[in-house]
């Protein structure tokens, strides 16, 4: 195998480039994907044409649902929403006409179609271009969900989602495009539902996405040098979702912790947690922690950082769980991120 | 214009069908069968002029109003009625009720969402284009749609890349229950089109012939590749918005406006274009005797369906 490395929106362009060459029925769709805002899509035009890398008007709705109608008529359409903030301009299209056309129609034809969306903060671009809200997709049947963490999962996750028959959100992290890591040249896909094991470890179980897989894997660094062996778990797809991977995980290390980029309430953690309890209650040795953003927009510039989950808070939550080992049963311990503590430094 | 007797024919007997069909509809509810039921009677001219001109291969995007455009474009009446009543034999196993679809037949699906169905049908029409399958899109709506965000995006996307799509609005003055000028800046839908750079007609909803003329002249537009057409067929709904709707009549419209629509009947008024021509009131008779016999037909075949089982909740989510 080639130890070649390069980035994870390479990775992309690479998937997206394979793919189009593959099939003639895959196509592009989406605002200014000429260049692309973040370079994704960026030559693609000029090696397939502006039928096949069609600029589309500032029209989300009309985006999702055009994919929506050629999808439905032998089109494999990869549309592009340039945030994924954005998707909710075109929420009535994902959430009531794709995620359940195919449903509605008893099968009578499939819904193959991509939609690609950059997430998550980083850029200290503000409330309405910095949101992670793959959970809120994940919970609507019909859809699928995938948010890669790396250059490599990146690559075979896009091409295994345009060759998926179903609707596939892919959620792509704007911090990691520059990201470099290992992809073969050779062609490979990453079978949606397939949890990865990003670090083995025996004493907790982190189970991360995207970004945070990184903090996750900093925090366990830190603690290896305390003595303490962490094990990370990137589901890579939200749905749907490898219970199994995570089960089998906290049973091993009997300590869970989730770190999610999105707040807290309602989410992904929210759900892993109720998995494990119903599953595996009998595995934990301490309470499960959920480490979130705070439950507010996601402010502007800097401040970001004073919400959005750093490797130093996962690290601290494997500390509280471990440190609560032997007291299974007692109560949750406190947790400082449920919400914006009480000496929180509110602007005056 | 001098349309050719079998035309004739098989326009009225469409639209024969679709007022029974839609009758024994509302006499189901009536008897408390649980059915979606959003009343076309006195809409039937439009399903029917524009559907005329469709291939079995076109697509269709039909609105929530009645179930023309289905019969029209051969959907059978038996397995749309077992579907509305959720039978097993339906066109979707009884699981999708009024949002059925046949694909063999080119009806992609409705939507329950008021104008969701447009950028819809323009991705079926940008499909046809790229594949070059030389199919069209006939993507029918209420006058209510025309306010929704989704409506413009679509009528744009659909104009900036010249789709062959017939966007049909059926504006039949009222959105629910009230009336369209009262929430809409302005009179003629069709005016519409102009913003778009696409061709705008208001057309007589009433008069099967003009709707069918009209529809001739979008559906070529479409098949030349010369891009989309807005047509607006002013008409009206003789009952409520939906079944439970008690202020249609003498509530927010009076019973004399009401009245004065229900004498402008579209299939008397091609009956008697009909008969003038010197075609026979009896085959006339007797088309509306074999229609009748196969509305009563298909309500057999869907009491008669069994069904499904729960199972069929289940499927269907994923391929």
């Amino acid at each position: 195998m080639s130890s070649r490395e390069i980035t994870y929106a390479e990775a992309i362009r690479e998937a997206l480039r394979e793919e189009m060459a593959r099939d003639e029925r895959v196509f592009l769709i989406g605002e200014s994907i000429n260049y692309g805002l973040f370079g994704v899509t960026a030559g693609l035009r000029e090696e397939f044409g502006s039928e096949r890398v069609r600029n589309a008007p500032i029209s989300e709705a009309a985006i999702v649902g055009a994919a929506l109608g050629a999808a439905i008529t032998g089109m494999r359409p990869v549309a592009e929403i340039m945030f994924a903030d954005f998707l909710f301009c075109a929420m009535d299209s994902i959430v009531n006409q794709v995620a359940k056309w195919r449903y509605m129609i008893a099968g009578q034809a499939n819904v193959p179609l991509v939609i690609r969306a950059p997430q998550g903060s980083g850029f200290g671009m503000g409330c309405h271009h910095s949101q992670s809200p793959e959970w809120v997709f994940a919970h609507f049947p019909g859809l699928k969900v995938v948010a890669p963490s790396t250059p490599y999962d990146a690559k075979g996750l896009l091409k295994a989602s345009i060759r998926d028959d179903n609707p596939v959100i892919f959620f792509e992290h704007k911090m990691l495009y520059r990201m470099r890591g290992p992809v073969p040249e050779g062609e490979y896909l990453i079978p949606l539902g397939r949890a990865d094991v990003k670090r083995e470890g025996s004493d907790a179980t982190i189970v991360a996405t995207s970004l945070m897989v990184h903090r996750a894997l900093e925090a366990a660094a830190e603690l290896a040098g305390e003595g303490i062996s962490v094990e990370v778990i990137d589901p890579r797809t939200l749905s749907p979702l490898d219970r199994g991977a995570i089960l089998g995980s906290v049973r091993k290390t009997g300590r869970l912790i989730i770190a999610e980029e999105a707040c807290r309430t309602g989410g992904f953690g929210a759900e892993v947690a109720a998995i494990a309890a119903e599953e595996a209650i009998d595995a934990l040795d301490a309470p499960i922690r959920r480490v979130a953003a705070f439950d507010v927009p996601i402010p502007s510039g800097g401040l970001e950082e004073a919400i959005i989950p750093k490797a130093e808070d996962i690290a601290n939550a494997v500390r509280a769980a471990i440190e609560a080992k032997g007291r299974r049963g007692i109560g949750p311990a406190p947790d400082a991120r449920s919400h914006p503590p009480s000496d929180y430094p509110w602007p005056t | 214009m001098n349309l050719p007797d079998d035309i004739i024919l098989s326009l009225y007997e469409k639209m024969v069908a679709t007022r029974l069909f839609d009758l024994k509809v509302k006499e189901l509810v009536e008897k408390g069968h649980r059915i979606l039921y959003h009343s076309g009677i006195g809409q039937e001219a439009i399903p029917t002029g524009v559907c005329a001109h469709l291939r079995r291969e076109d697509y269709l995007i039909p609105y929530h109003r009645g179930w023309g455009y289905m019969i029209a474009k051969g959907m059978d009446m038996g397995r749309i009625l077992a579907e509305l009543m959720g039978r097993v034999n339906g066109y979707c196993r009884g699981k999708s009720g009024t949002h059925m679809a046949c694909f063999e037949l080119g009806v992609l699906g409705k939507t329950g969402i008021v104008g969701a169905g447009l950028p819809i049908a323009v991705g079926a029409a940008l499909s046809a284009k790229m594949r070059e399958s030389g199919q069209i899109v006939a993507c029918f709506f209420g006058e209510g749609a025309s306010n929704t965000g989704a409506f413009h995006e679509a009528l744009n996307m659909a104009a900036v890349w010249r789709l062959p799509v017939v966007f049909v609005c059926e504006n039949n003055l009222y959105d629910m229950y009230t009336p369209y000028l009262e929430v809409t800046s302005v009179a003629n839908i069709a005016d519409r089109a102009s913003a778009y750079g696409m061709p705008g007609e208001v057309v007589d909803g009433q008069d099967v012939l003009a709707v069918y003329e009209a529809a001739r002249r979008a559906v070529a537009r479409a098949r030349r590749g010369d891009g989309p057409s807005l047509l607006e067929c002013k008409t009206y709904r003789w009952y409520g918005h939906f079944a439970g709707d008690e202020h249609h009549y003498g509530g927010y419209r009076s019973v004399e406006e009401v009245e004065a629509w229900r004498a402008r009947c579209p299939i008397r008024g091609l009956r008697e274009y009909a008969i003038s021509k010197g075609i026979p009131a009896e085959e006339l008779d007797l088309i509306e005797e074999r229609v009748r016999a196969k509305v009563e037909e298909a309500e057999r075949f869907a009491l008669g369906s069994p069904e499904p089982g729960p199972r069929v909740a289940l499927e269907d989510v994923y391929a």
